[in-house]
């Protein structure tokens, strides 16, 4: 049987809790990883891993953030993303709602929220 | 003095699990920095030695090739003071690993009573960080590390 949406989400807040070293109140859904609950680089990895695992799910390497296109030139210029750039977003990360950041694209910006990762496993377990 | 903080392997299982173990003497001088007249051997420096174990292990189940980070410390507990004329026994295993990179969970013992519990992360800086270039040269694993590798394996301890 499929799992619901608040088991998936109460799982992806045990990942977080247990990779970022935060706490449950503050993984909320639209807690943002890295400017709201301190993600690092690594962090993400450790995320994945941790995913992984308890989805019994295989995270590739850049599917869940596409890293890459954070730092290509021709997707981000002078610290904002450019229309190609939003495109490969959208195009990569149906799982994010890009709607608000797209009137602004700082890409320290990026909407990479508690309720995006949910929407990304739920396209794995599904 | 090197940074080598584990003195011998005494359990190898590539890709999946590693025993070493570090004696502790008193002539060593970072045991008498922490507390006057009352030394005993630092808690980072038990972390270094779990990050050395398996960190070797991860870069093992690269084939070396791979420059292997410790990048971040998941968990550390400790249990009790490591003293002078203790051997510790690290038990190190390799839970995931990828491209990017792997995590590793282990424990510390001495004489059979655990002394920490520690969970690792690694990173295979070639492979992460986007954007960022490193020396083209594997300064983890170094000329002078694969010597001391070609030793254990002359010796046939160790399947290494």
């Amino acid at each position: 049987m499929a799992m619901s949406r608040e088991e998936i989400y109460s799982k992806v807040q045990g990942v977080l809790v247990d990779a970022l070293g935060v706490d449950e109140d503050q993984v909320k859904p639209d807690a943002r990883l890295k400017q709201d609950l301190g993600a690092e680089s690594i962090d993400y990895l450790d995320i994945q891993f941790r995913l992984e695992k308890a989805f019994g799910i295989k995270v590739p390497k850049g599917e869940m953030l596409p890293e890459n296109v954070m730092t290509d030139p021709n997707f981000v210029q002078g610290g904002r993303v450019t229309p190609a750039g939003m495109a490969e977003l959208k195009k990569r990360m149906p799982y994010v709602d890009l709607t608000e950041f797209e009137k602004d694209p700082q890409v320290e910006q990026l909407p990479f929220t508690v309720d995006a990762v949910v929407n990304y496993v739920q396209t794995k377990v599904a | 003095m090197r940074w080598i903080w584990i003195d011998k392997f005494t359990e190898f299982t590539s890709r999946t699990s590693a025993t070493t173990v570090k004696n502790v003497t008193l002539a060593e001088e970072q045991l008498h920095d922490l507390y006057p007249d009352f030394p005993i051997y630092p808690h980072s420096l038990i972390v270094e030695g779990m990050a050395q174990t398996a960190g070797i292990l991860v870069g093992e189940a690269g084939g070396f090739a791979e420059k292997v980070i410790l990048a971040k410390i998941g968990r550390a507990t400790f249990h009790q003071l490591v003293r002078p004329g203790d051997t510790l026994t690290f038990s190190a295993k390799i839970e995931q690993f990828s491209q990017q990179g792997a995590s590793a969970s282990g424990t510390v013992t001495t004489n059979g009573k655990l002394v920490a519990e520690i969970e690792l992360m690694f990173s295979h800086i070639d492979q992460n960080m986007a954007g960022m270039e490193f020396p083209e040269h594997n300064f983890v694993f170094t000329e002078q590390f694969t010597e001391l590798l070609k030793t254990y394996r002359v010796q046939g301890e160790i399947a290494l």
